[in-house]
């Protein structure tokens, strides 16, 4: 009976030790350029501030970025990417909530890298859609660097490209996500 | 018996425990966001950094230049011999500049008189959301306008300040929401040399400005200013204007009816000389073309 308890105990210490088990980050990068091909200008934002957290031990990969926080360029183009395409205010935020499909190969004790492949839910402007992206995942040191390269359809979060636009305005943009994660201190 | 009900127990809590660890991976984002937000200010209160005449709490970007073409027709009463107005147009040629985010200067010239006028627009708190946020945007302006026409009467002693005159504006904006802005801007327009020893050399005037946006790219707007003094009786007016802001992606198109043909401070203030209730009302638009001149440093990837 004792020995159950102490069982026990163990147990629940182990629920809560589980936390060392993710990593996360503030300082995310996300890129997306959606330049039409011969565009004479760059359609393209760079957001410094993702979150982002991974649980290694279940493989779910967690971003959010506020919508406000992408930079561009032209003050102009930040202006309508806000106003006019993403709406901000109605839509503040992006979230993708998903899972690493083949993380029981990875092993995240020993540094190298690993190609992983996630599988998730992409939120942005106010609809939700499956998405499937290949990345890699670097550790090193006990940091995580987390890379991929995706492309989303616009008319797929119904953001309409008007036809005077098209000609700089791409009807698909191309993401790139940058993240290196730290280990999320236990509470 | 009491081992199995240890047992049970035991395997109770492992699966009350696991399922715990299931609600938390289920968000994990909220185990760094800590749900604060920081201070974000509000932008795009209007579509441009004049609601039709008057200036409006909006700020231009810092790096870039406004240039704005005005152009004011004729009386729409006229009809067809003038063509409803658009033979005859007063315009007015204009440069501002975005140097901070609550900082602006601009200079302009307008045919009406010759008239040049240079102006600063300077916000100390703004409308913000976040930890400390702000209702509204306090900002205050301040121009001068030069009368370069030749003198009236060349013979006499003219002096140079006889062509200067001022104004002061306090510009108390609030963005409501998404679709709707209003604000109030008492003004004072101080002239050194008027033309009629009645008229008064400082005008007080209360304007008021809104917008309600209609779609994405198209808004209405409406601009007011209500004379405190100076109104002489059958010579001049409060100016209304009301119009519609259309935006094409690099151009914004301020389209709009009024009765005042003036395009600074001093010129539509003191000079609105028509009114709405006569059919003496003007087509009118502004043109503005925003310019990127200092561009952001290049985004890396």
């Amino acid at each position: 009976m004792k020995k159950i308890s102490w069982l026990l105990i163990i147990l629940l210490f182990a629920g809560t030790v589980s936390a060392q088990d993710k990593y996360f980050t503030k300082t995310g990068k996300i890129n997306f350029d959606a330049t039409s091909p011969g565009s004479p200008e760059q359609v393209e934002g760079i957001h410094k501030s993702t979150l982002c957290v991974l649980d290694t031990k279940t493989g779910n990969l967690q971003f959010s970025v506020t919508m406000k926080g992408f930079e561009f360029e032209r003050a102009l183009m930040q202006e309508h990417f806000n106003e006019n395409y993403i709406e901000s205010d109605q839509f503040p935020k992006s979230e993708f909530k998903g899972q690493i499909s083949n993380n029981s190969s990875i092993s995240y004790a020993t540094n190298g890298e690993y190609p992983v492949s996630v599988k998730g839910k992409l939120t942005m402007h106010g609809i939700t859609k499956d998405v499937e992206a290949n990345g890699k995942l670097v550790v090193k040191n006990g940091k995580i660097a987390a890379t991929s390269v995706f492309t989303v359809q616009l008319a797929d979060y119904k953001i309409a490209i008007p036809g005077l636009v098209a000609d700089k305005v791409s009807k698909s943009a191309k993401i790139v996500v940058n993240c290196l994660l730290d280990p999320l201190p236990a509470k | 018996m009491k081992k199995k009900i240890h047992f049970a127990a035991a395997l109770l809590i492992l699966l009350f425990s696991f399922k715990v660890k299931a609600q938390e991976t289920e968000d994990l984002l909220s185990l760094v966001d800590s749900g604060s937000t920081s201070n974000t200010y509000i932008k795009s209160a209007f579509k441009s950094t004049r609601v039709i005449n008057g200036h409006s709490m909006e700020f231009l970007s810092p790096g870039t230049m406004d240039f704005r073409i005005l152009h004011r027709f004729g009386q729409l009463d006229q009809g067809y011999k003038n063509f409803f107005g658009l033979d005859q147009a007063s315009m007015r040629m204009g440069f501002d500049f975005g140097l901070y985010r609550n900082l602006m200067i601009g200079v302009g010239r307008s045919t009406f008189k010759k008239e040049l006028d240079g102006y600063f627009k300077y916000a100390p708190v703004m409308q913000s959301t976040g930890n400390n946020s702000f209702p509204m945007t306090i900002a205050i302006a301040a121009g001068i306008t030069m009368n370069t026409s030749p003198w009236a009467d060349p013979t006499i002693n003219n002096y140079f300040s006889s062509r200067l005159a001022y104004y002061y504006q306090l510009i108390l904006g609030r963005k409501f929401s998404e679709r709707f802005t209003l604000q109030l801007t008492p003004t004072m327009v101080h002239t050194n040399l008027v033309v009629l020893h009645t008229q008064p050399n400082d005008v007080f005037a209360l304007g008021a400005g809104a917008r309600l946006k209609l779609t994405k790219r198209i808004a209405l707007t409406g601009d007011y200013f209500h004379l405190f003094n100076g109104i002489e009786q059958a010579v001049n007016y409060h100016p209304l204007s009301i119009g519609v802001d259309i935006e094409t992606g690099g151009h914004v198109f301020q389209l709009h009816f009024s009765n005042a043909t003036g395009m600074n401070e001093r010129a539509f203030i003191n000079e609105t000389t028509t009114r709405w209730g006569k059919g003496e009302i003007r087509f009118g638009f502004n043109l503005s073309r925003v310019f990127q001149l200092k561009k952001k440093q290049k985004t890396d990837s």
